[in-house]
């Protein structure tokens, strides 16, 4: 029962000014979980998520990977180091991509193995045509950015991040840039992740992915963790006001 | 006396030089002028105090004084502190520092232009700051700039004439030299403008050949 979590984030809290984003949000993770975070706009799910990699940094509190602290404080040379370790163990996939134009798919994809695992280019290689083969994507290995449809170019984004061979994956509202006929394929590809037991935390919006991958939901309001719970509870008996209000708004929205 | 084009095959030979030297010290000014506007806006964005404040006297000298008088001091100049530059590598220095400070203005526009989301995609990927900063913010910033550096590169074809004055015998002064032994002027100026004019052709081809090579990679 108390098996040590993968991720631990500690009294998280974080102020933009006099904002308070992140009001003392603790989340204990396990190896393989999924999780999705749910909530109305505003109410810091980017900014919870972001600070698992230290994007947006906490005010204050710890967030753990493993017995690795990320946010060590550190003299700021030694805490550069530190945290390009640390990233280079947690995968994040973004709402619009970030894939670098200037590079080819195949660019995207060896440039961080290459710079920062001193992979050959023969080893780089294979490594992004087997992350591309399983992201469906191998056949587009020589494209450029501007050349992919948004669908492909999540795809890609998910094989460059799955090519730093991460402990854990970051999704921020992946598919929400998205036309919606190229949704599917997106999500196709991260429940292949999720059957891979790769530990995953998923903002989205998307309340039916979210019911059929996740292992636990969360849902977020005005920067705490309102309830959470396994998908059958939050979404068919949810025990908070605020979230009943959120659910029957956003699944009204869906409807139409 | 009329327009007489028959004194110009006679000297065909020296204006080809000329040529010459107005081809090589622009290419080798336009190749400082861009790795040194790199240099210079990295510096002017991401460099420390004591760096970035030296730049920008060295920018604003470079911008606000005439470029004639920038060669002037470069070659004669600094004989006097025991610096004697051959008249080609003053030109080379005093063209490709000016045209830095100008490329290093609209570098440091491209550079602010680029998305802060590809800033992040690469931190997120363990990248450095100054990893990132080189191959992936730079590259790009640098190739949404090729259009209005590739301007300042036909401008920097058209200062090189400047050099004559230090006597680097390039188009216009062997134009100058032919007209001193003809009496010609008319004629050996407008044979040096149509030399001037061919080689912006291709400069301007190899400008648009490289806009279209990076089409796709922006
Ligand atoms: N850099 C910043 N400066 C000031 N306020 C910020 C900053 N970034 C975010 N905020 C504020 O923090 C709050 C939480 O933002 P966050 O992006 O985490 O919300 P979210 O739940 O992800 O919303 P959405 O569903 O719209 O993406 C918002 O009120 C936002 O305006
Ligand atoms: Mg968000």
């Amino acid at each position: 029962m108390t098996e040590k979590p993968f991720i631990d984030i500690r009294h998280a809290a974080k102020s933009y000014g006099a904002l308070e984003v992140l009001k003392d949000i603790s989340l204990q993770v396990q190896k393989g979980q999924i999780v999705a975070i749910i909530g109305p706009s505003g109410s810091g799910k980017s900014t919870l998520l972001r600070a698992i990699n230290d994007l947006d940094p906490l005010t204050s509190g710890e967030v753990w990977l493993e017995d690795m602290l990320v946010n060590k404080p550190l003299s700021p040379r030694q805490y550069e180091r530190h945290i390009n370790q640390m990233r280079q163990q947690i995968g994040m996939v973004f709402q619009h991509f970030n894939l670098f134009p200037h590079l080819t798919v195949r660019g995207n994809i060896t440039l961080a193995p290459k710079m920062l695992k001193k992979l050959s280019d023969a080893e780089a290689n294979a490594l992004a045509e087997r992350q591309l083969a399983h992201v469906g994507m191998l056949d587009r290995i020589d494209y450029y950015p501007s050349q992919l449809s948004g669908g492909q170019k999540q795809r890609v984004a998910i094989a460059r991040a799955l090519a730093m061979e991460p402990k854990v994956m970051l999704f921020d509202e992946v598919t929400s840039a998205l036309d919606p006929e190229l949704v599917e394929e997106v999500n196709l590809a991260m429940k292949k992740l999720a059957e891979e037991h790769m530990t995953m935390i998923i903002v989205t919006h998307e309340m039916g992915f979210a019911q059929d991958v996740c292992d636990r939901v969360l849902f977020m309001d005005q920067g705490v963790v309102v309830e959470e719970g396994p998908p059958e509870v939050i979404f068919r008996a949810p025990k908070h006001e605020r979230t009943r209000n959120f659910l029957r708004k956003h699944l009204q929205g869906n409807a139409q | 006396m009329g327009l007489d084009f028959t004194v110009l095959p006679a000297f065909f030979a020296l204006l080809l030089v000329g040529a010459g030297w107005t081809i090589a010290i622009t290419v080798a000014a336009a190749i400082l002028s861009f790795f040194g506007g790199i240099f210079l806006a990295v510096i002017a964005l991401y460099g420390p105090a004591v760096l970035r404040y030296p730049f920008r006297l060295f920018a604003w000298l470079f911008m606000g004084t005439p470029l004639l008088l920038q060669l002037f001091l470069i070659y004669f100049g600094l004989i006097q502190i025991g610096i004697d530059l051959p008249a080609f590598v003053a030109g080379v220095i005093g063209l490709g520092l000016h045209f830095a400070v100008y490329n290093s203005d609209i570098i440091q526009a491209g550079i602010l232009a680029v998305d802060r989301g590809q800033y992040e995609g690469a931190r997120t990927l363990g990248l450095s700051r100054v990893q990132t900063i080189a191959r992936i913010v730079v590259p790009q910033a640098v190739r949404s700039v090729i259009p209005p550096i590739g301007n300042n590169m036909i401008a920097l074809l058209k200062d090189s004439a400047l050099v004559s004055v230090i006597g680097v015998t390039e188009l216009t002064l062997t134009a100058q030299l032919a007209i001193s032994r003809t009496f010609r002027p008319f004629e050996f100026y407008l044979a040096a403008a149509a030399c001037y004019y061919l080689i912006n052709l291709v400069l301007e081809a190899g400008l648009r050949h490289i806009e279209r090579r990076i089409q796709m990679a922006r």
